[in-house]
């Protein structure tokens, strides 16, 4: 009987220890999906690649979930009042993995030197960089020639990676071989990567934030089918889906099992916005009145509860809910297939085939696409829809080969970062997917566009806004679908992972396992 | 002797079928619409021309397409397979470093498939007409029309989600850092459900080819002499029926042993395997030119190859075919 007390107690003992310690300590899986095709952040900058490569490298600042900066690698910034000079206070103590100081210098090459050469989105907002110095070795001063509004949110670590320059100054960037293992300064240090299986992440002891990271090793699993992942999720492999890794139909029973949480945030900084691109040129698309009634025709709630399972919203326009400057004080096109009817009959539509074509992203676009269809072939419009994979959607829409196609781009938390770019006339080009693809001109709006972007009163920017999205939407240029919402899917016990505007991509700094 | 000069012709030739098919593959997969630069560009969610300007230079993209086909053909004259930009790998490394998992795979499938059809098949045969050999023949039809993918899905859902006997995916445990025994035992189990569903549909194969041709060579006449002379049922059937039923096996043999690279893509996909089947469809939905050719190139040796060696065993199990030529 002494003996059972005793033990009892020791094992008590045993777990008031843990639940102490409970926060260090213990490795997390994740679903990668695709693999990535390389984890060097400067140089690659897609989707996968900065979920892991957001554990490894980092910029000078972090947004919280309402967009607002926060320390990363700057632990403090002041503005000038005329928004031309930025001052960044630097971390103490910094390490690059192997050992090597961080230093202003690192920010400098990073931003006036490498990234220029290769971080196209980068590059466009650099333009308004007068100089980029660093007076010692823990300032960096970023000098600009135009109050550029949106300039605190470019420090984000997937906009501006910060990358060593002991490495890659006088090297072909591309070719470094030092691009196979990726040397940061973030919270996990890359360890191995067995291609086709998974990509292993350690703990970086060095870091110079106490206490973190808490997890000792992550694992980035490579599952390429979409229903492996669903399973590998409920058989326990894995501990974290995020966002968009598996169909929207198993997510109601994903999120239904005993134990699994789920959350719509860390997509704030991203704000996915999807629409279609209307042909502005040439057929019944380049006809405004035709536009618009493709946006009555279409029942987008549907869309959002069947297809999407309720996940998302509506947008108004142009700029999603989540971006900075959002105004719904604009025309909002309800379902209503009379009036898209009568515009149709307005301009004498002759019934003349419109080409779709959707986005190759697995199921949920498809039916997306087959729910488009329906709903347009209501209101009398004929649609044949055409298929493609992704190389020949990316060749047919930057070829401006199509008449209506499915996308979504990334807003990037401001107007002037994520939205303009798909409506200025100057953004014409072929070639590339994702600028003003549908052929909008509207000179009075480009106008508009660029002096928005470089107002130093947050209040004067809102109200540009205001005006550019009221009749942005009149124009409908193209036919925003949704603001997706896609839920990062993981085990209760994981705690913190999701506590940024860009969710698990930066996470993991901070997340922990609760035993 | 005259063999040996048979066989080399047929390496001489073999070698120019290569050759062609390296040529045929290029203008083929530069034929299919898309831009490697613009997909790599496009992942990031921004290009601009200087971006994609970059990056079709450093592919080699913005060379005319007679040079570019030119420096691929000299390329594969010397055993060089080029460089994948999108990995930023030589090609030859892509593939030796997916080899072993996809061979493994392949061939357990390859040698269940063809152990237990051979066996299934003359067991059914010796029984034809019984509700045993039904069964079988049963189960042969149905494996055949099964779609992999579908089978593929079933075997994760019964043998890993519902009863949690084995792995559903993966080549081996994550992290779990085994070695020697262990680890063969942990790789091991990971590749039963892949190999037996890829084995499926070559072993119903197998098994149906065995059983129609035991059952057609049973009646011909020099079996009736070995019965006469009094030999015992099994003796016949190995020694006199099998053996000279074998034949069209060996040809389907042939076949499924030429797929034993490119293959498996179904099955690695669904099972996560870190194969060159599942590198060849990641290659071809980024348009990675280099690493697509690569692919193909070694799944034609390979065809090519199983071809000459089904020739050399046709002979070894007829000697009749070596002596007529």
């Amino acid at each position: 009987m002494n003996y059972l007390k005793a033990t009892t107690f020791l094992i008590a003992a045993a777990l008031a220890g843990t639940a102490l310690a409970a926060e260090t300590g213990g490795r997390l899986d994740i679903v990668v999906q695709p693999e990535p095709p390389g984890l060097m952040l400067g140089l690659v900058q897609n989707g996968p690649t900065q979920l892991v490569a957001g554990d490894i490298y980092e910029s000078l600042l972090r947004y919280n979930t309402d967009l607002e900066p926060q320390p990363s690698l700057a632990k403090s910034w002041t503005i000038s009042d005329d928004g031309l000079v930025y001052t960044f206070t630097l971390q103490d103590g910094v390490k690059w993995h192997d050992g090597t100081a961080f230093s202003a210098d690192d920010v400098v090459f990073s931003a006036d030197v490498f990234l220029r050469e290769t971080h196209a989105r980068l590059r466009s907002s650099l333009k308004y960089v007068d100089s980029i110095t660093a007076p010692d070795a823990q300032t960096v001063v970023f000098t600009l020639n135009e109050p550029f509004g949106p300039f605190i949110s470019i420090f984000e670590t997937g906009t501006m990676p910060i990358v060593p320059k002991h490495i890659y100054e006088g090297t072909d960037y591309a070719n470094n071989p030092a691009n196979a293992t990726p040397i940061g300064t973030g919270p996990f240090k890359f360890s191995a990567w067995e291609k086709g299986s998974y990509i292993h992440l350690v703990k970086n002891e060095d870091y110079y934030l106490d206490g973190l990271p808490k997890l000792d090793e992550v694992f980035y699993r490579v599952i390429p089918d979409a229903a492996a992942r669903a399973v590998a999720f409920e058989t326990g492999e894995v501990d974290v889906l995020p966002g968009g890794s598996v169909e929207n139909w198993d997510v109601p029973r994903l999120t239904a099992m005993e134990g699994v949480c789920s959350t719509g945030k860390g997509w704030e900084f991203f704000a996915p916005h999807a629409w279609m691109w209307l042909n502005n040129r040439e057929g019944p698309t380049a006809d405004k009145r035709f536009r618009q009634a493709v946006m009555y025709a279409m029942d987008r709630e549907f869309v959002r509860d069947v297809v999407w399972n309720g996940f998302g919203k509506v947008p108004t326009g142009p700029v999603s809910s989540k971006t900075n400057f959002y105004t719904d004080d604009v025309n909002i096109y309800e379902h209503d297939p009379a009036k898209a009817k009568a515009l149709l009959d307005e301009m004498g539509y002759n019934g003349e085939p419109v080409r779709l074509l959707p986005l190759p992203y697995g199921e949920t676009w498809q039916r997306w696409a087959e729910a488009v269809r329906q709903n347009l072939s209501e209101v009398g419009i004929k649609i044949e829809i055409d298929a493609t994979d992704v190389a020949g959607w990316n060749e047919k829409t930057a070829q401006w080969d199509y008449d209506m196609a499915f996308t979504y781009l990334y807003q990037y938390g401001d107007p002037a970062l994520g939205v303009s770019r798909t409506y200025v006339a100057s953004n014409i080009a072929k070639g590339s997917p994702w600028n003003n693809v549908q052929g909008y001109v509207n000179e009075g709006l480009d106008a508009k566009w660029d002096a928005a972007a470089v107002m130093a009163d947050p209040s004067a920017r809102a109200d540009a806004y205001v005006d550019i999205q009221k009749t942005i939407v009149d124009d409908v240029p193209v036919a925003w679908l949704l603001e997706l919402e896609f839920p990062t899917i993981y085990r209760c016990d994981v705690q913190d992972l999701v506590t940024t505007a860009i969710g698990i991509n930066d996470g993991l700094r901070d997340a922990w396992l609760e035993k | 002797m005259a063999a040996l000069t048979q066989v080399f012709g047929r390496l001489l030739k073999a070698v120019l079928t290569l050759l062609a098919i390296a040529v045929l593959n290029f203008f083929l997969v530069h034929a299919a619409p898309g831009d490697p630069a613009v997909v790599l560009a496009g992942e990031a969610g921004a290009a601009d021309e200087q971006m994609i300007a970059q990056l079709r230079a450093r592919f080699g993209l913005d060379q005319p397409f007679h040079v570019q086909l030119w420096t691929y053909v000299s390329n594969v004259l010397t055993l060089d397979l080029g460089y994948s930009f999108r990995q930023g790998a030589p090609v030859l490394d892509l593939i030796l470093d997916r080899l072993p998992a996809t061979l493994l795979l392949t061939l357990s499938a390859f040698v269940i498939s063809l152990t237990f059809g051979i066996a299934l098949g003359v067991a059914a045969s010796a029984r034809v007409g019984k509700v045993s050999d039904s069964i079988l023949t049963t189960f042969a039809l149905l494996f055949y029309a099964t779609p992999l993918y579908w089978a593929a899905l079933m075997a994760v859902l019964v043998f890993s989600v519902q009863l949690g006997w084995l792995p559903g995916f993966g080549y081996e445990t994550v992290g779990a850092d085994y070695s020697g025994l262990a680890r063969v035992l942990d790789i091991l189990k990971h590749l039963i459900l892949p190999a037996a569903t890829l084995g499926l549909f070559f072993m119903a194969v197998y098994m149906r080819m065995t059983r129609a041709s035991m059952l057609e060579v049973s009646q011909m006449d020099f079996v009736r002499t070995a019965k006469a002379k009094g030999l015992s049922g099994p003796v016949i059937r190995r020694r006199h029926i099998l053996r000279n039923a074998i034949l069209p096996v060996v040809t389907l043999a042939g076949l499924q042993a030429g797929q034993l690279i490119g293959g498996a893509v179904l099955t690695e996909t669904v099972f996560a395997w870190p194969g060159i089947g599942r590198l060849m469809f990641e290659s071809l939905a980024a348009r990675d030119y280099n690493t697509i050719l690569g692919v193909f190139l070694v799944s034609a040796a390979m065809v090519i190859f199983f071809n000459i060696l089904t020739d050399v065993i046709y002979r070894l199990v007829d000697p009749r075919i070596g002596a007529r030529t």
